[in-house]
């Protein structure tokens, strides 16, 4: 069960728009090692974790993962407000904006739509948390 | 008069929210290491004390601008649902601004 709270984890105040950086921003929203894919691989993995403190470790990381996902989605929707067509255009937003207009959606920073095929469940600890390394602890 | 007396308000709000937004990340973060230190008592007393400070925050913030948490907060107001107002987290105007105090 979840709680949802009216305030992000972390507050974000954008005052300026800017196409570019949000393209890029996407990465992380939808992208295959996004915040969904992170939030979808512990979700996933935490029912056939071992031990008490790995199955409260990912399931409160998941946790966590939805109110990053909520941060990235803030984001983008914050540096698109009151773009420019020509500012669209320049930062070659405009593949995106043809689909999705300024609408927040789970893809990747080059458009490939989010899929569950970024992330893996295999019902066994070690290749779960191995698999978790890959995609979270690559760009820390 | 008005005017001013409005953005001290929203000022007002601002730090409380910034304040329970701070205590919540501490609470988070504590929570997770616990998850791997349980027998760590003094995380965990920490972690109590800030549970504490941060649920006297948000009654009090509650009390003020509107419920916080789906289906826990109490509907202060019974003639009108507020839990649907705006702002809602995404727009800028319901964050706190942290210009000015960024890490060096």
């Amino acid at each position: 069960m979840f709680i949802f709270e009216k305030k992000l984890e972390f507050p974000i105040k954008i005052t300026k728009p800017d196409a570019r950086l949000a393209k890029i921003m996407l990465e992380q929203y939808g992208g295959g090692d996004g915040e969904w894919g992170a939030a979808m691989r512990y979700l996933s993995q935490r029912f056939t974790m071992v031990t008490p403190e790995a199955k409260a470790t990912l399931n409160d990381i998941a946790t966590e993962e939805l109110a990053h996902e909520e941060m990235m989605g803030t984001i983008f929707y914050q540096l698109t407000r009151g773009l420019t067509k020509q500012q669209i255009i320049d930062a070659g937003l405009d593949a995106y904006y043809v689909n999705h207009g300024l609408g927040v959606y789970p893809c990747s920073a080059a458009g490939v739509p989010f899929s569950a095929s970024a992330l893996q469940s295999k019902g066994d600890p070690i290749s779960d948390l191995y698999e978790d390394l890959a995609a979270d602890a690559a760009h820390l | 008069m008005e005017q001013e007396m409005m953005n001290q308000e929203m000022m007002n709000q601002e730090m409380l929210l910034q304040k329970l937004m701070e205590l919540d990340f501490i609470a988070v973060d504590l929570g997770l290491y616990l998850n791997t230190h349980p027998t760590e008592t003094e995380a965990i007393n920490a972690y109590n004390q800030i549970i504490e400070a941060a649920d006297t925050l948000r009654i009090k913030y509650e009390r003020l601008y509107g419920p916080l948490c789906s289906f826990r907060s109490y509907a202060a107001d019974t003639q009108n649902w507020q839990w649907k107002n705006n702002p809602w987290p995404w727009e800028a105007i319901a964050n706190p601004s942290l210009a000015g105090k960024e890490c060096r």
